[in-house]
């Protein structure tokens, strides 16, 4: 059974006059263990599809099967709870609470969850490890660096240990070097823990960190490849994966 | 979400926003510290007048001529000559009042007391040596006058203390004449100092009815009869008493056409009662109104918190939060800014009314005492409470409904 079975999926904002078709009749099937890019130029439609994928919106026709069952199937508090358990999210604003530290802000998805209060401090430590950031455990928010700030995010997004990442143009807001560091953190969760990523990027740079990569344009897949091993985060693949 | 984590979070979003939260709580402040200053004060004035009603003694039962007045303009009036020397002997009459002890006619009008060069603007009472038992009133110096004075027509005053101190300062006053209507009188006594007191005695001269009648008023009948029952559980049975045989003595045989009333101290206590408990709650309606206001502004600013939080919200819904988490947050937070309001305008309110209390005892001398209207805080923090969850209810709901997508959105 595929982690995620899209078929036929298309998204249409509006009525009538003002009916704009975002998505079109888009298929694809993703994999536990994969990690995928979703490439694309701006208005393509790549967002709109993340927030489908994301239970963050619903799809207009077509079908969108995660772990074998029908996304429009659930309803109300089931929705909450599957963003909570099911998926975590990783934004390109960061979207940390301020003033608040490192270790509260990667504790509060656990805040909405049924798992017991007494494990939320060491899943919290254990996450805020894995991006590296234990330093910082007890640091505000606001006076992290950028990429100090997506990591701790990423930690966010790992606590409840879901089923998939979705990090949405997450080095949108670095330099080149933090962005580096925060893409080599995903890729370690895919190739070592095993976490399934779905990358939302309209850059090259970062898609090519990826194993998988979905173009869209105009929304509609233009291709969707898979990037060999030996070719991935190698700048001279780019142009054969091009 | 445990209900201890939506309080957590809810004082957090509080604390984040400290200057604002604290100006937004301030009409709810207001509004609870003037409800509790005008009940505390209500009760103050209550208390005082109730005490006032209760110096005439808990047994007396007082007569008066006339229907009972019902307003400035009541033609019941007219008939407040009907009590008679008639009446009075026949009241007087054990087989017809058993259950009354002391029976004493009262009649008064306001006059001037002189003495020397001196002037003093009083009330002269006309009444009998009863007086001293019923109205528990020693005469500090001097005397009171005696049945006899009373049947002589003699013109004896005892006068209240501050008729003695305005117009003999320091100096003895028993012996001395003081000219009242163009008539001498002897001053036999001087009443010790009341205080504030419902009939005002201080500023009084009290004489033999008879004197006050045939040389002062110049009237036949009695303003009022003043009678005691002879136990606090007779009393009811004494105003019967007293209205049958009145009524006998009237020819009347509808009591809806009485031409006198009868009233006790408990009757007139608690009519005095409701007319302050009608001020007092009337005076905390309008303090009431500036807690709806505190309540729109509250909703006012949540409102705009709930526009700035938005990606807050948004995240807080893409990581897991349910529509009744965020619902139950910004309710949260609204109603506890409006029961820490609640709680200061309490604490601030009784102090204020405390401070005030103070002052009165002070400056006006009266027997003011403070309480604190438990009643009262215990409704302004149930009602602020209640504004918190009103006006919380449509800011929250907004919050609640708000899309996770928001939150992703580049700002």
């Amino acid at each position: 059974m595929s982690l995620i079975e899209v078929r036929n999926l298309t998204k249409i904002y509006g009525d009538g006059e003002a009916k704009t078709p975002v998505l079109h009749d888009i298929s694809f099937t993703i994999d536990k263990g994969e990690f995928v890019a979703i490439m694309g130029p701006s208005g393509s439609g790549k967002s709109t599809l993340l927030h489908l994928l994301g239970f963050l919106d619903d799809y207009t026709t077509g079908s969108y099967i995660f772990e074998g069952r029908e996304a429009k199937s659930y309803a109300g508090d089931e929705v909450a709870r599957i963003r909570n358990k099911k998926l975590g999210f990783v934004f390109q604003s960061f979207n940390l609470l301020p003033h608040t530290t490192v270790f509260e802000n990667v504790k509060l998805p656990l805040l909405y969850s049924d798992i017991p209060e007494a494990t939320w401090g060491a899943l919290a430590e254990k996450a805020i490890e894995a991006v590296g950031l234990s330093h910082r455990r007890d640091f505000d928010a606001t006076q992290l660096s950028g990429g100090e700030k997506q990591r701790a995010a990423i930690a966010r997004a790992l606590v409840c240990s879901p089923s998939v990442i979705f990090a949405d143009e997450p080095t949108g807001n670095l330099d080149s070097k933090s962005g580096g560091a925060v893409m080599d953190i995903l890729k370690k969760l895919n190739e070592v823990d095993g976490h399934t990523i779905i990358l939302i990027t309209h850059e090259t740079d970062t898609a090519r960190h990826a194993r998988r990569i979905i173009r869209i344009k105009d929304g509609m897949i233009e291709s969707d490849t898979v990037v060999a091993k030996e070719h991935r985060a190698n700048g001279n693949t780019l142009n054969k994966i091009d | 979400m445990t209900f201890k984590h939506s309080i957590k979070t809810a004082t957090e979003g509080l604390k984040a926003n400290k200057a604002r939260s604290v100006l937004t709580i301030l009409g709810i402040v207001i509004g609870v510290t003037a409800i509790i200053l005008v009940v505390s004060m209500g009760q103050g004035a209550q208390n005082l007048i109730l005490d006032q009603v209760k110096g005439m003694g808990t047994r007396t039962v007082i007569v008066g001529g006339g229907r009972e007045p019902t307003g400035p303009s009541d033609a019941g009036q007219i008939f407040s000559d009907s009590l008679t020397k008639r009446d009075l002997d026949l009241l007087m009459r054990r087989e017809n009042t058993p259950s009354v002890k002391y029976i004493m006619p009262l009649v008064f009008g306001a006059s001037s007391a002189a003495y020397e060069s001196d002037t003093f603007n009083l009330t002269i009472f006309g009444v009998s040596p009863l007086m001293e038992e019923i109205f528990d009133m020693p005469v500090k110096n001097g005397v009171f006058f005696t049945d006899e004075d009373v049947r002589g027509r003699a013109k004896y005053v005892v006068i209240g203390h501050k008729v003695k101190t305005e117009l003999f300062g320091a100096d003895e006053a028993v012996g001395k004449v003081i000219k009242m209507k163009e008539h001498s009188f002897r001053v036999i006594g001087v009443l010790a100092e009341r205080g504030q007191d419902f009939f005002n005695f201080d500023e009084a001269a009290i004489i033999p009815y008879t004197t006050a009648q045939d040389y002062v008023l110049g009237i036949k009948h009695f303003n009022r009869i003043v009678t005691e029952a002879k136990s606090e559980t007779l009393i009811n049975q004494a105003a019967e008493e007293i209205k049958l045989t009145l009524r006998e003595s009237h020819d009347i045989t509808d009591s809806t056409k009485d031409d006198f009333f009868v009233i006790t101290q408990v009757d007139l206590a608690g009519r005095l009662g409701a007319i302050t408990s009608v001020l007092t709650i009337f005076l905390a309606a309008v303090a009431a109104i500036s807690l709806v206001v505190g309540g729109i502004g509250i909703m006012n600013i949540m409102l705009v918190s709930v526009t700035e939080r938005t990606k807050e919200i948004g995240l807080r819904k893409a990581l897991g939060a349910t529509d009744r988490d965020i619902l139950s947050q910004f309710l949260l937070e609204a109603i506890i800014l409006t029961g820490i309001g609640g709680i200061v305008g309490i604490i601030l309110g009784a102090s204020l009314s405390f401070g005030i209390s103070m002052l009165i005892v002070k400056i006006a001398v009266l027997a003011w005492s403070f309480s604190f209207p438990f009643s009262a805080a215990l409704l302004g923090l149930g009602v602020s409470g209640l504004i918190g969850l009103i006006f919380g209810l449509y800011p929250a709901r907004k919050a609640a409904r708000k899309s996770p997508i928001n939150a992703l959105r580049y700002e």
